[in-house]
């Protein structure tokens, strides 16, 4: 099945005054993949994601998202092409209700249609099992609820491209079994890229496997492939 | 929208009502107020529902008076389309002001709109010869005429003081319950959440400040055609502080917000004047308590405690 390509990078950088956070990236995201972004604290993977949507520009280098240069589009106009990245640092509107949190990622896609808008919204926090939750005022919400809302905003925008960076942070154990669950569904008409440093999720949801490490990509393959890796091995899992 | 909008209906009608059982002084009094509770509504559209914090909002106020006092004296304009070319002037500083000071953020957006503010104070006192100055103008009775209602007359002037003030009421309810509007409260939010769902939000972010500029205009336009007077006091830093007092006190982000804000302060100033000479202070520590006592102001405790739905 030769899958069309969703992103594509070629020679992306980004430095932080001297310090280069992404060094040369060539990076290529098959349509309909679930590919796991891994790497140790400060790979640049976080930078790496915050210049495909467009949160930080790049340095220099090129993006693409079907077919479309968008290096230079400012990132409301990537995130209406159909990108959505769920914050590594929780990003929520702490005041207002888990409802009204949802309702402004759905509404960016459906405009006035109140029907719709609830209907989508409401749905998608049921998705995430925060449904009973919709009217508590957000920043009330326990940390690992608060991840899942996150969740939901990415789920309510119903992006080509979902970024994921590190939702499983703070969930317990049974979240994270229910996590594994609604990714392989949302997969199936949704191209999920993964920044994990749980493992097991990385091996149990990932189809291919890119490993970064500082600022440039070491390893790229099967999980399979990744976990026979010697370089990967020292650089990452566990020595 | 069940449950507000028969409370702000209700308080419309309730001003309806009031000018048929008001004696003169307080009658006349609630017309001041509704004009400028007015001023108030169009500074909330920016400091309450989008978090922009403007030290200079005197001078959205005094582009309509003036726009609207220099067509009548100058070009001997009728004060109907008077009080139109007085908004349009608002508008036109809105969309000036909007485009270089949203490319500042924080302390300098506040640095930035007191001196554009200050700026139009000094240049209306530069033209003194068409503006008299700091002595300013009175507009003649005999030309505050619409459509032959004499707009001094105490009853008409309340009715066109309650008419402007409902309008702005009831677009400030429909603009928060719009999409732009909950994409405004996003942005005070967490402006960088709400780019990266996709929105543009510094056009949010002017769309606000030109509703907010041309609001505040046509308050200083009605406030010039129907007392008569326009004045340089008007664009001065006093009148840019008013408005974030009024709506502090009643409720930063609240729609009746503004006008609780500004009858309390009106009545507060006008009771504590007639007992004392020191009623400043009285103003002052009345002030400070409700600061300490309701931090998001009036109908911002209301809607903590009892109200949740309120918008
Ligand atoms: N805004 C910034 N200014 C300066 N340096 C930065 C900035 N953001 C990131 N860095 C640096 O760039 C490097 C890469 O950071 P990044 O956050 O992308 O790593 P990461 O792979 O996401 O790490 P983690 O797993 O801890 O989230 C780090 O050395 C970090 O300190
Ligand atoms: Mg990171």
């Amino acid at each position: 099945m030769a899958a069309v390509t969703l992103l594509s990078t070629r020679d992306l950088c980004r430095h932080f005054g001297g310090l280069r956070a992404v060094r040369d990236v060539d990076f290529d995201l098959p349509q309909g993949e679930i590919r796991a972004l891994i790497g140790p604290n400060g790979a640049g993977k976080t930078t790496f994601v915050s210049m495909l949507c467009g949160r930080i520009p790049a340095s220099s280098g090129s993006i693409t998202f079907q077919g479309q240069d968008v290096t230079h589009l400012p990132a409301h106009k990537r995130i209406s092409l159909g990108m959505a990245y769920t914050f590594q640092i929780t990003s929520i509107f702490g005041n207002l209700t888990v409802y009204e949190n949802v309702a402004l990622a759905v509404q960016h896609r459906l405009g006035r249609d109140h029907a719709a808008l609830k209907r989508e919204t409401l749905a998608a926090l049921a998705r995430v099992g925060l449904k009973a939750r919709a009217d508590q005022v957000a920043g009330d919400l326990a940390y690992g609820h608060q991840r899942l809302l996150e969740i939901a905003m990415g789920l309510g925008q119903e992006p080509k491209l979902l970024i994921l960076d590190e939702p499983t942070q703070g969930l317990s154990d049974g979240e994270i079994e229910e996590f594994i669950a609604l990714i392989r569904e949302v997969s199936a008409n949704t191209t999920v890229l993964l920044i994990e440093h749980n493992i097991p999720v990385v091996m149990a949801l990932a189809d291919t496997i890119t490993v970064l490490n500082f600022g440039e990509i070491i390893a790229e393959g099967t999980p399979a492939e990744i976990r026979a890796n010697t370089h990967v091995q020292e650089a990452y899992l566990g020595g | 929208m069940k449950r507000a909008l028969p409370l702000h209906l209700g308080l419309i009608v309730l001003l309806f009502a009031l000018q048929f059982a008001l004696p003169a002084y307080h009658h006349g009094n609630l017309a001041r107020i509704m004009v400028m509770a007015t001023f108030a509504m169009g500074y909330n559209i920016m400091f309450g529902y989008t978090g922009l914090l403007s030290l200079g909002h005197a001078m959205f106020f005094a582009a309509g008076m003036y726009g609207m006092g220099l067509a009548v004296t100058q070009l001997g304009t009728p004060v109907g389309p008077a009080f139109l070319i007085g908004i349009a002037a608002a508008f036109a500083l809105s969309l000036i002001v909007g485009l270089l000071a949203l490319r500042t953020i924080g302390v300098a957006f506040m640095i930035v709109t007191l001196m554009f503010s200050q700026t139009l104070f000094l240049t209306i006192l530069y033209f003194g010869s068409i503006t008299r100055g700091d002595e300013g103008f009175g507009i003649k009775q005999a030309t505050r005429q619409i459509m032959g209602l004499d707009l001094s007359d105490p009853t008409i002037r309340y009715f066109a003081a309650w008419l402007l003030f409902s309008l702005t009421l009831m677009g400030t309810l429909w603009l928060v319950r719009s999409p732009l509007g909950r994409v405004l409260i996003a942005i005070r939010e967490n402006e960088e959440r709400a780019r990266m769902l996709g929105y543009d939000t510094w056009r949010a972010k002017l769309s606000a400040v030109l509703m907010s500029g041309t609001v505040s205009g046509a308050a200083g336009a009605a406030y010039g055609v129907l007392f008569g007077y326009v004045g340089a006091s008007f664009a001065q830093v006093p009148y840019s502080i008013f408005p974030l007092l009024w709506v502090l006190l009643g409720g930063a982000g609240t729609v009746i917000g503004p006008l609780i804000g500004a009858l309390f302060m009106f009545y507060l100033i006008d009771l504590s004047s007639g007992v004392t000479d020191a009623y400043m202070l009285v103003v002052g520590v009345a002030l400070v308590l409700l600061t300490l006592f309701a931090p998001k102001g009036m109908m911002g405790m209301v809607r903590e405690r009892w109200l949740k739905w309120l918008p």
